[in-house]
């Protein structure tokens, strides 16, 4: 069970309520791959992914990265319980989109830069550190139902 | 994965456009290290201070950057450049070179937070790609 403190509860809260989706959604899927290449092979359907520039104005991955951020959503309303919240789309991540889950972690990272470049300096290391956290109990959840 | 031509390009250019920000860059980097993966204080147990701003923090901040900005220098060939970096990290400094890769994502998370508009996906990869190919230069020693 993972313990959350009053304060780091606030800082998600927080940083969730402020969050403009369809502006940081696509940047971190963007981000992630243009910085790690490798992801695209999840997105051949796409459409032109063929150079940073193509995928920065891609529709179809941004459209995407919105939805993924919005998938965080569930996890933020059920900070007590993400292992559980998360088990079907554990599931699913795993039997019907064969994503490694190594993904995760790497498009967690680059959701943490594009956030920490709209945020500036109000993006403290207290507030890093919890919202690392947070992101590692979801990529960890994800995970979960991998065999 | 090693540093093409246009990576070199692209962490050079942007080196100079950070250069004369590096000793924020290092306190602050080393800052979030300390805080977001508290592991990595064993390492400084000989520390009185070991708080935000701390003057051990910021000298050591200054010392590790300054290793960087060597790197960016020699990265044609960062195995020999960084040989003497090396050996001190592997005989007497023994970090495990996990850690490498955790101070890289801070140094990139602040360059994130100071250079929003500059520090660009593509600046991303290659800056990544960069550290990456330090930490490597600088575990050479290790066994």
């Amino acid at each position: 069970m993972v313990e959350w403190t009053e304060q780091e509860r606030s800082i998600i809260n927080n940083i969730f309520s402020n969050l403009d989706y369809d502006d940081i959604g696509p940047k971190a899927l963007a981000r992630c791959l243009i910085v790690y290449p490798w992801t695209q092979r999840y997105f051949a359907s796409f459409g032109n992914l063929y150079n940073a520039d193509a995928i920065k104005t891609n529709p179809n991955i941004a459209t995407h990265g919105t939805k993924v951020l919005h998938g965080l959503d569930r996890a933020v309303k059920n900070l007590d319980n993400i292992k559980a919240t998360y088990a079907e789309l554990s599931v699913l991540h795993s039997e019907k989109l064969h994503v490694d889950p190594d993904n995760f972690k790497l498009l967690a990272d680059c959701l943490t830069i594009v956030i920490a470049a709209k945020l500036g300096n109000a993006f403290t290391p207290e507030i890093q550190a919890t919202f690392q956290k947070f992101l590692a109990v979801v990529v960890s959840a994800l995970g979960r139902q991998y065999h | 994965m090693s540093l093409t031509p246009k990576d070199k390009d692209t962490v050079k250019a942007f080196w100079a456009k950070v250069s004369d920000r590096v000793d924020d860059i290092g306190a602050d980097a080393l800052n979030r290290m300390l805080m977001v993966y508290p592991q990595t204080k064993t390492y400084f147990a000989h520390w009185k201070d070991l708080s935000p701003g701390s003057a051990p923090v910021r000298k050591h901040g200054k010392t590790i950057m300054s290793g960087v900005s060597d790197a960016v220098s020699k990265i044609d060939d960062l195995t020999t450049g960084l040989l003497n970096l090396s050996e001190l990290h592997a005989f007497t400094l023994r970090v495990d070179p996990a850690n490498f890769k955790i101070l890289a994502h801070n140094i990139l998370v602040v360059l994130a937070i100071m250079f929003p508009i500059d520090f660009t996906p593509e600046i991303h990869v290659s800056m990544d790609k960069f550290l990456s190919a330090l930490a490597l230069a600088l575990s050479e020693k290790y066994r």
